[in-house]
């Protein structure tokens, strides 16, 4: 069953590291693609540490890796990268800037693959 | 027999990755290539180390084809265009970034970079209620209250802290980390936090509403909540003592406040506090900036336009309007007819309906290296990376420039040199405009 999260993106020590070596290399799409998550959370969904979820807003969905993470409950972070610009909108409000943090999500488990 | 390899170090090299712009890296260059990197962090180590890997090839619809056939196809795209975009511009350096306005202004283009997506908010905030700002010498030097807002520089702009903010010693802070007090407040936990004294945890979208309880406190108003942004009013009610108490208070902030809810009016209710702080003592208030050069083009597009991004040319002067010029909108409404995307992923980094359009235009990628951006471009220049293989100039967040310099040579040539060719081969295919900048003729 789909959960609401809020999610916010923001430059990791690895993320910024691994872009020298291209958007397809492994490491920087594992670093791209992982989601932390409050334990308390992931038990609620019956995820664990690795398993696929699904995000969906109403401009996209992405499907992610779950990962331990110190995010208080009801947040979810995840670092810049493709995987995130699926989820956000370009609607700025009129201030140039589209809603990159902060941006609510449904999440839920992912069994497809 | 062996040939001698030819060894060289080059010193005081300026880092390009970050707006901390740290000029004190030793660069060490082997047969042209970059060996090792002292005095840098992992990011900057990194940009130097990896300056080969993933280069990007001239071509022209995704044939192989010459710089100047590329330059020719690109000019060819851009004066045939009639509501043109030219984007990036963060990871290149100042005299880019006027030829980049320079073209702008000669085919009516849209002009925008990578603060539009950053910190423009920021730069909104300042034009609306100003800023009491100072350098990071200053806060080096003089400041015995850091406090980071919504900011995470211990992974975004990993020297800020010794060099400038936390751990440095100063002129009247000769103890470093002893003579300062490093407040985080964020909505979540992050290395930052460990190098602060205290970490406060707000909840997401309570920025505003923070910044005003602050404000009000400051000026002797008491509230009758319990708690504000999830945090019991007694805490803010310690913390207002604390930077009142301050000799020299300084408060960063990041992109936690420019990314979300409320945007540039979270940054103007920081200004507000800041300035209210004066009455009591010196407090300031900067923006982390940077990736790359992104104050620079700032610097460079209002000292030539009067407006720091989202500018508009195509009435022959200068248009400023966030919302209406700004790529993400452009893009997002499918608006603009070709881009011109330079030291930038745009594709990569935008969210999916604006990189979507840049796919179904004429699009022209200038880039030291293969991106999502020049994978899908019909013509793809590659150029010289600023700062590695060309010289320049940079600008540091606290808006000081910084000279670049060139370590190692590229086959290809700089961003400044390839906009000028892109310029020269533009106004050659208009016969007429030199008439017309000459003097109007008469009519009939």
């Amino acid at each position: 069953m789909a959960k609401s999260f809020i999610l916010i993106t923001g430059r990791t020590t690895k993320q910024g590291r691994t872009i020298h070596l291209g958007k397809q290399a492994k490491d920087y799409i594992d670093e791209v693609s992982a989601l932390e998550m409050n334990p308390a959370d992931m038990e609620a969904l019956q995820v664990k540490e690795g398993d696929r979820v699904r995000l969906r807003t109403d401009h996209g969905s992405s499907v992610v890796r779950c990962k331990k993470g110190t995010v208080p409950p009801g947040l979810l972070f995840i670092a810049y990268g493709q995987f995130v610009n699926a989820l956000v909108g370009p609607d700025t409000q009129g201030t140039g800037m589209p809603n990159t943090k902060g941006i609510e999500v449904e999440v839920e488990k992912d069994d497809s693959g | 027999m062996t040939v001698a390899k030819e060894m060289r170090v080059v010193k005081d090299v300026t880092c390009p990755f970050c707006g901390v712009t740290c000029d004190d890296l030793e660069v060490h260059v082997e047969d042209g290539k970059i060996r090792d990197v002292k005095n840098a962090c992992v990011l900057g180590k990194d940009t130097f180390l990896h300056h080969l890997e993933g280069l990007a090839t001239p071509r022209i619809d995704g044939k192989p084809a010459s710089i100047e056939a590329c330059i020719e196809a690109a000019a060819d795209i851009l004066a045939r265009a009639k509501y043109p975009l030219i984007y990036g511009l963060d990871s290149t350096e100042l005299h880019a970034h006027r030829k980049a306005i320079e073209l702008a202004d000669l085919i009516g283009a849209n002009i925008d970079h990578t603060s539009s997506v950053c910190h423009a908010p920021s730069l909104q905030a300042v034009q609306t209620v100003g800023i009491p700002s100072c350098t990071v010498g200053e806060v080096k030097n003089r400041a015995d209250l850091v406090i980071f807002w919504g900011a995470n520089p211990a992974e975004a702009h990993p020297r800020h802290a010794t060099r400038y903010s936390v751990t440095v010693k100063g002129m009247f802070t000769p103890q470093g980390r002893k003579d300062r007090t490093v407040i985080h407040i964020d909505v979540r936990r992050t290395p930052t936090s460990r190098m602060a004294d205290t970490f406060i945890q707000i909840k997401p979208h309570s920025d505003y509403e923070v910044f005003s309880t602050l404000t009000a406190l400051v000026n002797g108003h008491d509230l009758d909540v319990s708690e504000v942004g999830g945090v019991p009013l007694q805490e803010w009610r310690d913390l207002v003592e604390v930077m009142k108490g301050a000799k020299f208070g300084i408060l960063y902030w990041g992109m936690g406040l420019t990314m979300t809810r409320g945007k540039y009016l979270n940054v103007v209710a920081l200004l507000r506090l800041c300035q209210e702080l004066n009455r009591f003592t010196k407090f300031l208030g900067a923006p982390l900036r940077g990736h790359g050069n992104v104050v620079g083009m700032a610097q460079v597009l209002t000292w030539q336009t009067g407006f720091p991004f989202a500018v508009n040319m195509s009435r022959g002067y200068p248009r400023f309007n966030p919302g209406e010029f700004s790529v993400a909108d452009l893009l997002g409404r499918g608006e603009v007819d070709a881009a011109l995307i330079i030291a930038a992923d745009a594709i990569g980094n935008f969210p999916a309906k604006a990189a979507q359009h840049l796919k179904s235009i004429p699009l022209i990628a200038v880039d030291p290296k293969e991106s999502e951006t020049t994978k899908v471009a019909q013509v793809v220049i590659p150029a010289a990376q600023a700062a590695v293989a060309a010289e320049g100039v940079a600008y540091r967040m606290d808006h000081i420039p910084l000279p670049l310099k060139k370590v190692v040579d590229s086959p290809y040539p700089s961003d400044r040199e390839i906009l000028d060719r892109i310029i020269a081969r533009v106004l050659a295919k208009r016969p007429d405009d030199g008439a017309k900048r000459a003097a109007p003729l008469p009519r009939g």
